[in-house]
């Protein structure tokens, strides 16, 4: 018998989750909530088995996300026993930047990016798990499995190490760190699939619901709560929808959809002709963003 | 393109399927400028695997960047950073992924550029087919025999050659058979067992989704055809049972599992088994994974296993079947690809990180490096960037290793700069066994003097000589002299003979069994 698909990518991500446990001073795995960090806590369960979580989870909060995701990140803490870090750029919160008018230019770098170098700094980990997938995005396409860092966070993507096999060179000076991606080869489909292969929870707002949304640039933004800013004339409607990808809520548009099931879900995307990201606002701001972002640090 | 679209449909059978699907990884290598780039932009594209909002933004990225006029250029699809797109050309490798109705594939394009050969090679290093891209134009090319050099030297086997731009040779048939003629004799010398020669165009589209109607002297399969049906060898199918120790699992005093990826053969609880290099040995068992106890697992599963009993393995350690253990070797004959600008110096000792295990290392200087015109060996001076050699490599320890025919997990590894970290050349394990060519393996016996006594045999010849001497000398001093005087000088000279006599004696092994004295001490010295 061979393996399938999906069983030869799992077994090489918890490959790929053991290699840095086993050669990383201090690792720590980057818990954004959504689904692809689902499926990644899911492959570390596996990895360490019967053991527990051997690193903490990480998330970067920007004070924005949807209410739900907050509850979701609580509650599986809670259920895995695992330890749980919650970091917020506190000079951003003080100089009032939000992801709307004159500060939302600067706002993913200052609540993501600079959030997320000061916690790693902070606390001084030399490896962060991340749930990115290579079809993602253009420029994910290109990076490594094991992609690493300066000291100031950065990535040079023209001078990325080789990785042949499955052979990892985890060396570094001191200051510097790898981003891990043991998602890397998976898709959007592959991701969808393992979790109704494997019964893992996920945050309610992937399914269709009736949720009151407003039309933004082309998008619809959910009302989650009372900061966000309504323009004048403007009222929130109810309409089913679900949301393909997590993110910041005032920055996410969700989709008109009727799936309220993973089997709904899958025969969707089966159908869709668009992509994943395409609700995703901050990755549209000017050509090649996302590579910028990255060479910024951010994940 | 409109009935090569139709021809070929999305991936739209239910998920139960889809999981079963068998997964094909292939490259596109190939000289600069040949359009890999665009030939898998082109294939994504024909497989419905571009969503509208990236057609969106390809249609405006062509005009800004754009190769092809007014025309998409599918390049720009998988050509992902802004350095890319800017100089029109690939730096490192882009990861796609697809899937038709029949397979799932992973596709890496990799960079023609001499410059970014390793990444070519990291492209390479997991890929079960390659498609090898040729301009009708320029024909084949130094960079198209490098790559097929490196698809064969990692074991690829299979390697479909697509005859690009045949649009821009007016879909010329001869042009197309001098080339296919012309790389079945490379082929021949790579002993790459099978090799399909397609004319395609990458940015027309012909012979990428279905036949062409510009090549109706083409007979063969499509190139998707190829990658649907192409039937892939498996490496490591008679290989016995080999994990190499990733972590030693320990939650608590009451658990102690030792966690890797399976590289070879099969293994069940009870199975005898034999750790290397250490050569202790045990049984199996348990198979631990999170669903439960497994009651068999195989090659490229991550598992757990227990053991029978105590013993001493850590990380770098492999777990193999007793009945047919992994050979531990200290040196090896390897083929190596050197992929630093930094010349390789012979003094200096690398990293070697095989598997699971690092040691330090030592690359012996070649006399000859594989020469890509020929794939004759030549004599050469320094080996610099690309070079490509076979040579001797030896460990300060022993480790757990395997021919790469055998298995790719234990006979592959990459070398690493000590100060810049920088991974300065992968290497493929040719043999374990023909070891110490040129070079000593193990420290050469030394032999030590621990005693000696003289036996009966010396003791009597001293006296002899003794006994003769002495008289000698009494016949000496009675001729010359009065019997008195001779008498007192033979008392004091005689003392004097005797301490000359034992000195001579002192030089010679005379009666000595002085080579049964020695011991042989290898180790510890
Ligand atoms: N006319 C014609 N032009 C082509 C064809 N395939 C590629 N090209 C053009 O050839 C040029 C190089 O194409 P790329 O796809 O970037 O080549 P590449 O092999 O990926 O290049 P590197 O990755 O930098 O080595 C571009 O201008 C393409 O538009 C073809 O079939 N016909
Ligand atoms: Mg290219």
């Amino acid at each position: 018998m061979s393996l399938s698909h999906l069983e030869r990518l799992e077994a090489e991500s918890i490959h790929i989750l053991r290699e840095v446990l086993a050669e990383c001073d201090k690792p720590v795995m980057l818990y954004s909530i959504g689904k692809d960090s689902a499926v990644m806590l899911h492959l570390a369960q596996k990895a360490f088995f019967p053991g527990k979580l051997p690193f903490p989870l990480l998330h970067v909060d920007t004070t924005w996300k949807f209410r739900e995701m907050i509850a979701f990140r609580d509650e599986t803490a809670k259920r895995l026993g695992a330890e749980l870090l919650v970091h917020t750029n506190q000079d951003g919160v003080a100089q009032g930047i939000t992801p709307f008018g004159a500060g939302s230019r600067t706002y993913t770098d200052i609540m993501k990016t600079e959030g997320l170098k000061q916690a790693l700094d902070h606390y001084g980990f030399d490896a962060a798990f991340g749930g990115a997938r290579r079809d993602e995005e253009k420029s994910r396409a290109k990076e490594r499995v094991f992609s690493f860092r300066t000291a100031e966070h950065r990535w040079d993507p023209k001078n990325q190490r080789p990785e042949p096999w499955k052979l990892y060179n985890t060396r570094k000076k001191p200051g510097e760190s790898i981003r891990v991606f043991p998602l890397s080869n998976w898709t959007e489909m592959d991701v969808w699939t393992y979790i109704a292969e494997q019964n893992i929870p996920v945050v309610p707002l992937y399914f269709a619901k009736p949720r009151p949304v407003v039309k933004r640039s082309g998008a619809w933004i959910m009302v989650d709560d009372t900061r966000l800013p309504l323009e004048p004339g403007e009222v929130p409607q109810l309409k089913t929808v679900r949301f393909r990808t997590l993110g910041c809520y005032p920055l996410t548009g969700a989709v008109e959809s009727e799936a309220d099931t993973l089997d709904d879900i899958l025969s969707e995307m089966r159908e869709s002709r668009s992509s994943e990201r395409q609700g995703r606002l901050i990755d549209h701001d000017g050509a090649a963003s996302m590579e910028k972002k990255k060479q910024e640090g951010y994940f | 393109m409109a009935s090569a679209l139709s021809s070929f449909r999305r991936d739209t059978d239910p998920p139960v399927a889809s999981n079963r699907k068998t997964l094909l990884r292939f490259i596109t290598c190939g000289s600069v400028d040949d359009g890999k780039s665009s030939l898998i932009g082109r294939v994504l594209f024909e497989s419905g695997s571009v969503p509208e909002d990236q057609l969106a933004t390809l249609e405006a990225d062509s005009k800004k960047f754009g190769t092809q006029g007014a025309a998409l250029d599918y390049a720009l699809l998988v050509d992902g950073l802004s350095a890319e797109r800017e100089q029109g050309i690939t730096i490192d490798v882009a990861y796609r992924y697809f899937a038709t109705p029949k397979r799932s594939f992973i596709v890496a394009d990799t960079p023609g550029h001499e410059q970014y050969t390793r990444n070519m090679a990291t492209g390479a290093s997991t890929a079960d087919l390659a498609i090898i891209l040729v301009d009708a134009r320029k024909g084949i090319l130094p960079q198209t025999r490098r790559h097929s050099l490196i698809v064969s030297m990692v074991g690829v086997k299979t390697v479909i050659v697509a005859v690009n731009k045949m649009d821009l040779v007016d879909y010329s048939p001869f042009v197309f058979h001098a080339i296919e003629r012309a790389y079945h004799d490379i082929a021949k010398a790579l002993n790459i067992p099978h090799v399909t020669v397609i004319p395609v165009s990458a940015v027309a589209g012909d012979n990428i989704a279905a036949p062409s109607t510009h090549t109706p002297w083409y007979h063969g399969p499509s190139l998707i055809d190829v990658l649907e049906t192409v039937e892939v060898e498996s490496v490591t199918s008679n290989a016995g049972f080999a994990l190499p120790v990733q972590w030693v699992n320990r939650p608590d005093s009451s658990f102690r599992g030792y966690a890797g990826l399976i590289a070879s053969g099969r293994i069940a609880p009870g199975d005898a088994i034999t750790v290397v290099p250490s050569g202790r040995s045990a049984v199996i068992k348990r198979i631990v994974t999170y669903e439960g106890d497994l009651d068999h697992a195989e090659a490229g599963q991550s598992v757990t296993l227990t053991l029978d009993r105590e013993i001493d393995i850590s990380r770098g350690d492999v777990i193999s079947s007793s009945r047919q253990p992994i050979t531990a070797a200290k040196a090896l004959s390897a083929r190596v690809l050197w992929m630093s600008a930094e010349p390789l110096d012979a003094q200096k000792s690398y990293l070697a990180k095989l598997a699971t295990t690092t040691v330090s290392a030592f690359v012996k200087a070649p006399e000859t490096l594989l020469d890509i015109e020929t794939y004759q060996e030549k004599h050469v001076e320094t080996v610099g960037i690309n070079s490509i050699f076979t040579t001797l490599v030896t460990f300060d320890r022993l480790i757990a290793v395997s021919p790469y025919g055998d298995n790719r997990d234990l006979g592959s590894f990459i070398l690493i700069d000590r100060l810049s970290n920088e991974v300065v050349a992968l290497g493929l394990v040719v043999t374990v066994d023909e070891l110490a060519r040129g070079l000593p393996v193990e420290a050469p016996p030394v032999k030590r003097l621990v005693f000696s006594h003289d036996p009966l045999r010396r003791s009597l010849l001293k006296t002899a000589s003794f006994a003769i001497t002495t008289l000698l000398l009494a016949a000496l001093l009675f001729a010359v002299g009065p019997a008195l005087l001779a008498g007192s000088v033979f008392a004091l000279a005689e003392i004097v003979l005797f301490f000359a006599h034992e000195r001579v004696w002192a030089t010679t092994r005379a009666g000595l069994p002085i080579e049964k004295e020695f011991i042989s001490s290898g180790e510890g010295i």
